[in-house]
């Protein structure tokens, strides 16, 4: 089981309270998770990463327990206190005003 | 007793204010989609219960919502804007070339035509189409092949805002691009055809009647007068008689004709309004007096319709999507300002009022009129 914590645009776009669980094993990816999270929630398409190059969004973050993931490459393992359930993934828009 | 709906897009999110006919008092529901910027609203002319909105913002990107119930409930539809092949270049700010790149949905047209069909205005300036009421979207991307290497941003981005069918003709369409011009199709979009003959942008462009680069603010067109197209411009207030072949200059005695906004009275074809804009850096009506201006000769002649409207100490901007008018006798007209007020006139902008006086800044308004 892995949580999901979005920003609450996100959050009012998709009808979620600011948790979102997803049912997956590692291991598991930036890119896994997102798949996962937008078969479920398809208005979150194009919304954390652009839909046909599936770069992620320049004011879009991703952490983990403090830490910083959002440059490593999508399709590398994220950390196993995620995908146990330990610790949830971030995803985190940028302080940019506005 | 028929029903008046406007929809209002703001930096902030969406609001739909409802009155009777007699548009004596208005409810006010909103902000729907509150945070997120709502460049436009628009209701469907053949299923007025289908709006669609565009709802965006820098982090999260391009949302499009459709309602089939008037506004009460939403669902996020399609939103994978791809420009079809190569899209090459375009001019930046410094004179370099810069490729596409998507940015947002400015306006959104319903086919007057088909229920399920419905056009999408792009920065970078492009024009979509979706034929399944929004849930894919396909460019018509003939439309660049019109010296789009020469387009460029003006202050708000390289953007397709204004978007008019003839009614008499579903094959006609013109699109106007800011800053590009106007350009109109006779095959439903397949091809394109500049339509700027006339124009003149001394302050703007090198070669001041260029066929493309014009800064058009909008354009507009009564359903029973086609072919009839009034446009504001950068500067300058324009008028075509013959579908955009030729335009000539219709400012006449404007106190500025600089402005964003243009529509036509519903009721009277050569009936058309203004907001007059002190400058293109001082963005705020002239003497701190916001004043919208109505022609009733089709321009030239214009008049200040000033009652219910602040005359001192007012420097809003009216954006170009935020004037509209209704179809009701008599005509309804409306607009917002930068500084969130919505007001409106039920007798063609003789007298004024206000509906919302705090919005967030106002970027669309429509207006729709209900069995």
């Amino acid at each position: 089981m892995i949580h999901i914590l979005l920003p609450a645009q996100l959050c009012s776009l998709a009808n979620v309270s600011r948790q979102v669980e997803l049912e997956m094993e590692a291991p598991a990816s930036i890119s896994s998770v997102l798949d996962e999270l937008e078969a479920r929630y398809p208005m979150l398409r194009g919304t954390i990463r652009d839909q046909v190059s599936l770069q992620r969004r320049p004011f879009i973050r991703f952490f983990v327990a403090g830490e910083d993931i959002s440059l490593e490459a999508p399709t590398d393992p994220i950390p196993e206190s995620v995908t146990l359930g330990e610790e949830p993934l971030r995803i985190v828009g940028a302080m940019a005003g506005g | 007793m028929s029903k008046v709906r406007l929809l209002v897009g703001t930096h902030k999110g969406a609001f739909i204010l409802t009155s009777d006919a007699t548009r004596e008092t208005w409810e006010i529901e909103g902000p729907l989609f509150a945070g997120w910027e709502i460049y436009h609203l628009k209701g469907s002319l053949l299923n007025p219960d289908r709006l669609y909105a565009s709802q965006s913002s820098g982090w999260f990107g391009q949302v499009i919502q459709r309602s089939e119930d008037g506004g009460s409930t939403w669902e996020a539809v399609g939103n994978n804007f791809t420009y079809q092949g190569d899209p090459g270049t375009h001019q930046g700010y410094d004179g370099s070339q810069k490729p596409w790149t998507f940015k947002r949905i400015w306006k959104l047209e319903p086919s007057l035509m088909d229920d399920e069909t419905v056009y999408a205005g792009a920065e970078d300036a492009a024009l979509f189409r979706s034929k399944d009421g929004g849930n894919t979207w396909q460019e018509l991307p003939s439309l660049r092949n019109i010296k789009g290497n020469l387009w460029a941003p003006g202050a708000g981005g390289m953007c397709l805002h204004s978007i008019i069918q003839d009614q008499a003709d579903p094959l006609r369409l013109y699109a106007a691009i800011s800053a590009a011009g106007v350009f109109r199709t006779s095959d439903g979009g397949e091809s394109w055809q500049a339509a700027n003959r006339g124009l003149t942008s001394p302050y703007e462009l090198p070669d001041a009647d260029a066929e493309v680069g014009h800064c058009v603010h909008s354009i507009a067109m009564h359903p029973a007068q086609p072919g009839v197209l009034f446009m504001q411009k950068h500067w300058d207030v324009m008028r075509s008689d013959d579908a955009g072949e030729l335009w000539h200059e219709v400012s006449g005695n404007l106190p500025s004709d600089f402005g964003y906004a243009i529509a036509v009275h519903s009721q009277e074809p050569n009936t058309i309004f203004v907001v007059p804009i002190k400058s293109d850096s001082e963005h705020y009506p002239p003497e701190g007096k916001l004043r919208v201006y109505r022609s009733r000769t089709g321009g030239n002649e214009w008049e200040a319709l000033t009652r219910g409207l602040p005359q001192s100490n007012c420097y809003v901007n009216v954006l170009r999507s935020a004037l509209a008018v209704d179809t009701l006798d008599p005509c309804g007209v409306y607009f917002g300002t930068t500084g969130g007020q919505v007001y409106y006139s039920k007798d063609g902008g003789d007298s004024w009022s206000t509906i919302a006086k705090d919005f967030p800044p106002v970027f669309s308004v429509e207006a729709q009129v209900l069995p």
